[in-house]
């Protein structure tokens, strides 16, 4: 089975489905389901808000396949891009519906964190995710099961300095979840996400 | 809220942020990571998400993980835009602000930094850490990420909370970089629910119907490689080295045979491959592989240099997508093509439908075999495959009789007429009511001339097809000639194969 390169894969997968290929979509959720239902579950904490932000981000896919511009990035960041979008989305829908009921001083704020935190968590899944394998496996061997950096070195059949230099860049890649999110937190009370808004 | 959002990451934040600020003040030694042990303590030890994605790397190819995605371009861009909503210039002034800023600006290279650090220490850290004293500046900025993770010698850690009140870059980074261990977190990913894909795939439909769709007669073995691909996913180096043993009857006899997860998968994969060849596309064992499944895996297995490894999962599903997309686009017709599989041959329908059915019971042997739950497939599906069962049995039974396994039938039967008939009724989601012919596959099994029913749920009769019980040891509710309840009984164990 010839493997394909991501961006043809990319391009291939976005050119089946714009030909209305109900397998390709099959195959779309096979690779991403998971992706979009972990990042939507991290925002909002509820399986079920977590189904239906699943529900509508591949519909919202299969409907506008166009709207994926390969020049932008990967097929896999633009679908977390459009999960996190509307999962965001809803926790504002909610969390102002409840401040509409309840209407005390200065949960605007409150509300704002949740988002903001939520908006890093996922965020940083999502880079844990998209992470190189061997940062991945180094950080896996130090935070779950403890091994000290030496040890973790031989597991992975690799020097203790390039050990170190794993866990420092795993790290570093996730810090990135944090300053990312404050230059981009959208004020409360804001419309739909901005993938949805392109929508035609 | 859960712990990583709310109680850990809002406290660790919070944590982070008193201790930023006593870094701008004055840098000074940060207090030893607390998340390590207390997590430990806390948090049940399931793999973090990290270990939940393992297996999708080899399909997430790893030049998008390793290469732009992650050292600087794609996830950096793709989830930076992520955060962007409207108006995200007009953000709440907050306590972090300046914090976040200045490490914004110190971010801006990772991947760099960490290289500097690796080429400048190369070779200077065979000291064990017991000359922590006298490490020098690089190697003690490539602790960091050790020091917070709390994996180094005692002697490294000291050294390393010494030059922290010392070295006031070092000291930013190492919060930074603390502050990112309360980023990950130890929450196993929730399975997902199969039916969720069966109702986000027919959401989807209904907003826009599919040009070219899966035709229903597919959508079983759809469904089923789909799941069989979900529980795969999260599998570990444990549960791919689990022993997986298959159960199937041959005569009266049940076999069994211990193999291993991937020697499942590449089995799936070797007949399916009859399938394949059948619509023409490349059999996996070659143009002159053996027709009959067991002789498939067979060659399969002993063909395989090495015992099969986890990477046999990806070959498994390309080509059952491959079969899926094919015939979506192949038309009507091709529902009626011949696949043979040596001693019979099944319509291609039937015949993914069988192969829905093997790679459910198969699942079902791995799902045991590391101890996860496993669902029976949705009743529509169920229903159909216990219908091919029903529409095989006059001929199990023949071929049993042909083998002396079965008394002979009681009339000599001119085809079509009615004949005498097993009314078997399964209970339970995917159930029904059908008429199995006694006497012969060419006799029309008439209501008429019933002279037993046997009554079973639908998976326990599954299990009895799929020779995980014996005739004997199945719950049956039976009324009627003896005789033939047994024979049909045995019959249905004798569809199993390996």
């Amino acid at each position: 089975m010839a493997k394909d390169t991501p961006p043809r894969w990319d391009r291939r997968m976005q050119q089946r489905l714009a030909r209305g290929e109900a397998a390709a979509l099959g195959e779309l959720y096979d690779r991403f389901a998971s992706l979009v239902h972990m990042l939507a579950h991290r925002v909002l904490d509820d399986d079920e808000a977590a189904d239906q932000v699943t529900r509508e981000v591949f519909g919202y896919i299969w409907e506008n396949p166009d709207a994926y511009d390969p020049k932008q990035g990967s097929m896999r960041s633009w679908v977390a891009k459009l999960t996190n979008g509307q999962a965001v989305h809803r926790l504002r829908q909610s969390g102002t519906a409840a401040l509409t009921g309840g209407g005390g001083e200065g949960t605007a704020e409150e509300l704002e964190q949740k988002v903001r935190r939520a908006t890093v968590a996922a965020r940083a899944d999502y880079i844990v995710t998209s992470m190189p394998k061997p940062l991945r496996a180094a950080l896996e061997l130090a935070y779950r099961q403890r091994t000290d950096y030496r040890h973790a070195a031989r597991l992975l059949g690799v020097t203790e300095d390039e050990a170190r230099r794993r866990l420092r860049l795993g790290l570093q890649l996730l810090s990135t979840a944090h300053t990312r999110t404050l230059d981009g937190t959208p004020p409360p009370g804001h419309g739909p996400a901005p993938g949805y808004g392109r929508s035609r | 809220m859960t712990g990583p959002l709310d109680g850990g990451r809002g406290g660790g934040g919070g944590h982070g942020d008193d201790a930023r600020d006593e870094a701008r003040g004055e840098p000074r030694i940060p207090a030893p990571r607390a998340a390590g042990d207390d997590l430990t303590l806390s948090v049940p030890p399931f793999p973090l998400v990290l270990g939940a994605y393992e297996d999708e790397e080899p399909e997430e190819e790893p030049d998008e993980a390793a290469g732009g995605d992650v050292a600087g371009g794609d996830a950096m861009d793709g989830t930076a835009a992520l955060c962007l909503g409207p108006g995200a210039g007009d953000r709440p002034a907050d306590m972090t602000h300046n914090a976040d800023d200045a490490d914004a600006a110190r971010t801006a290279d990772p991947a760099d930094t960490a290289d500097t650090a690796h080429h400048t220490t190369g070779g200077t850290d065979t000291t064990g850490g017991t000359e922590a004293a006298g490490l020098s500046h690089s190697v003690l900025k490539s602790l960091l990420g050790a020091w917070a993770l709390a994996v180094c010698s005692a002697e490294e850690t000291a050294a390393v909370e010494v030059h922290l009140g010392e070295c006031a870059a070092c000291a930013d980074e190492a919060l930074r970089l603390r502050d990112a261990v309360g980023l990950l977190h130890m929450e196993r990913d929730l399975d997902l629910d199969p039916l969720l894909r069966f109702r986000v795939l027919e959401n989807c439909l209904g907003r826009r119907p599919a040009r070219i769709p899966v035709p229903a007669w597919a959508a079983p073995y759809d469904a089923e490689t789909a799941r069989l691909d979900a529980l795969l996913r999260d599998f570990g180096d444990s549960e791919w080295d689990a022993e997986v043993r298959l159960r199937w009857f041959e005569g009266d006899r049940q076999m069994t045979r211990s193999t291993s997860v991937a020697q499942v998968l590449g089995h799936l994969m070797a007949v399916d491959g009859l399938v394949a060849g059948a619509l023409g596309l490349g059999d996996p064992l070659g143009t002159t592989a053996p027709p009959s499944p067991e002789e498939r895996t067979e060659q399969f297995w002993k063909s395989a240099k090495q015992p099969l490894a986890p990477a046999v999962r990806q070959p498994w599903r390309g080509q059952s997508h491959t079969l899926i997309r094919t015939v979506s686009f192949a038309g009507r017709g091709v529902s009626e093509l011949s696949v043979s599989y040596g001693d019979f041959s099944l319509a291609l329908k039937d015949s993914l439908l069988d192969r829905a059915f093997e790679c459910w019971i198969h699942a079902g042997d791995i799902a045991d075999a590391v101890d996860y739950p496993y669902e029976p497939p949705s009743g529509v599906h169920l229903n159909l495959m216990i219908d091919l069962a029903a529409r095989l049995l006059p001929h199990a039974l023949a071929a049993r009789r042909r083998a002396g396994l079965a008394s002979p039938p009681h009339y000599l039967m001119t085809p079509g007429a009615p004949g005498r008939s097993l009314h078997l009724e399964i209970e339970g989601a995917g159930g029904g009511s059908w008429h199995i012919a006694l006497d012969s596959p060419a006799a029309n099994a008439s209501a008429d001339h019933a002279v037993a029913q046997v009554a079973l749920e639908a998976a326990e009769f599954c299990r009895l097809a799929a020779g995980h019980i014996s005739p004997e040891e199945a719950a049956a509710g039976q009324d009627g000639d003896r005789e033939a309840i047994r024979e049909v009984l045995f019959a249905t164990a004798s569809l199993s194969r390996l």
